[in-house]
């Protein structure tokens, strides 16, 4: 049972009553409620990401410690960003390549080393495992079920051949993990789904059925 | 970035040079999202001045953007950088409304407009997957079946009644479910994509470094 709600906070829960009904009704069909409600959503998250950029990367690493610290050199990386902006002009976009090549061999220098270091030796580490004969059926199984399923996937994802023969079994057996898996993502994915609709539907039935019966 | 990962490069600049690069990067690929939501006003507000079809609602995408950017990209204080000049103008006591802090207009919009909206967009999703799902697992094959029947253990394994069904096949099932589908099927499947999409980034990653790949200026 809720506490005596002031008006503001009846004003918040009928809010976001409003703006959740608007965008259930979607469900019966397109409608002005739920259109009103989505181009909403639309421009807040777009504010969102703008007010945390600002934030968390305008202000922190280029603005405050240019002026706070000196640091004057990151005027070039602020040059860089505003030349992004020549985009918005044809006649003036090969200016914005400028930074896009800058981002773009940064981020191909990033990613080469990442995705060997960081992820193609990390996974393929932990893939070495020793087996002891003192060890479990169920550990030597989980090892083996692992290895199999890490080369059969990956198999099934190598296009240079045609998968007839010995290739094409692997790869059906790849195919086999690969719906397993897949399966058990979209559990997860139903799962996860299902219970923020239980969430909203609390919100429903506990909050703005609270203020309702308080209002009425 | 590569020359930097195989030199005790600090040593040299008295910073971490990937420190440093990744730095400008982040503040450049900041501008660049910025750019991004500029160019949504942009289409927008032409709309809206056009007079185009559902003009109301694109006008209401364009209040959206400011009412949330704006208040979050003020100096909060004056001893922020900017704040003096705000605050001759304004008084200082609301300052607290603005930036991204506790109680800030833009924490209040984010709290009860867009987090709600946020998670009822995905809640409704659980209503079209089961659609989808309808559609596409009418167990028509035996690759189908199999992707059916896991998701269906998964989901009763994920649920207190569920399990308590499983454990009626035996007290084991349940933790079998954990042990073989998720840390067996599930990892060995994660990590042949993650080995592949590395692969696909490093060799990517050369390609532009040796200037094989350039459609990112435009140019094939």
């Amino acid at each position: 049972m809720l506490e005596n709600l002031t008006f503001v906070e009846h004003f918040q829960i009928w809010l976001r009553a409003f703006l959740i009904l608007s965008l259930f009704s979607f469900l019966y069909k397109d409608n002005i409620f739920y259109k009103f409600s989505e181009h909403i959503f639309a421009g807040l998250s777009a504010g969102y990401y703008v007010g945390l950029i600002w934030r968390s990367v305008i202000v922190q690493q280029l603005i405050n410690p240019m002026f706070d610290n000196s640091e004057w050199w990151l005027v070039f990386p602020g040059i860089l960003g505003v030349l992004m902006f020549a985009r918005l002009k044809p006649k003036w976009t090969w200016v914005s390549r400028v930074s896009l090549a800058f981002v773009i061999g940064n981020t191909a220098g990033i990613y080469l080393i990442s995705s060997l270091h960081g992820m193609i030796f990390k996974q393929i580490a932990p893939m070495m495992v020793s087996v002891n004969q003192g060890d479990g059926l169920e550990k030597i199984l989980l090892a083996l079920l692992v290895i199999v399923g890490v080369i059969t996937t990956l198999v099934y994802f190598y296009f240079s051949k045609e998968h007839k023969g010995a290739l094409g079994v692997t790869a059906r057996v790849g195919i086999w993990f690969i719906m397993i898996a897949f399966g058990a993502h979209f559990g997860y994915t139903v799962m996860g789904r299902i219970s923020l609709l239980i969430g909203r539907a609390e919100f429903l039935f506990y909050q703005w059925g609270g203020s309702l019966t308080q209002i009425f | 970035m590569v020359i930097s990962f195989f030199f005790d490069n600090e040593q040299i600049f008295g910073q971490k040079a990937e420190e440093f690069v990744l730095q400008w990067v982040t503040i450049v690929g900041g501008f660049a999202l910025v750019l991004g939501v500029f160019s949504i006003v942009r289409v927008n507000a032409r709309a809206v001045a056009m007079k185009s079809r559902d003009w109301p609602f694109k006008l209401m995408t364009v209040v959206s953007v400011f009412a949330m950017a704006v208040p979050a990209m003020l100096p909060v204080s004056k001893s922020s950088n900017g704040g003096k000049v705000l605050f001759s103008i304004i008084p200082e006591s609301w300052g607290s409304l603005f930036g991204t802090g506790p109680n800030s207009i833009y924490d209040w919009l984010f709290n009860y407009l867009d987090s709600p909206m946020m998670e009822t967009m995905f809640a409704m999703l659980a209503f079209f997957i089961a659609s989808a799902a309808y559609r596409a697992f009418r167990a028509r094959s035996a690759d189908a079946t199999l992707l059916l029947l896991t998701a269906l253990l998964v989901m009763l394994w994920r649920v207190p009644m569920g399990e308590a069904f499983l454990r009626l096949f035996g007290d084991s099932v349940p933790d079998y479910i954990n042990t073989f589908i998720m840390n067996g099927f599930n990892v060995a499947v994660q990590r042949g994509i993650i080995i592949g999409a590395a692969l696909g980034a490093a060799s990517m990653s050369l390609r532009i470094m040796l200037g094989i790949e350039r459609t990112y200026m435009g140019k094939g």
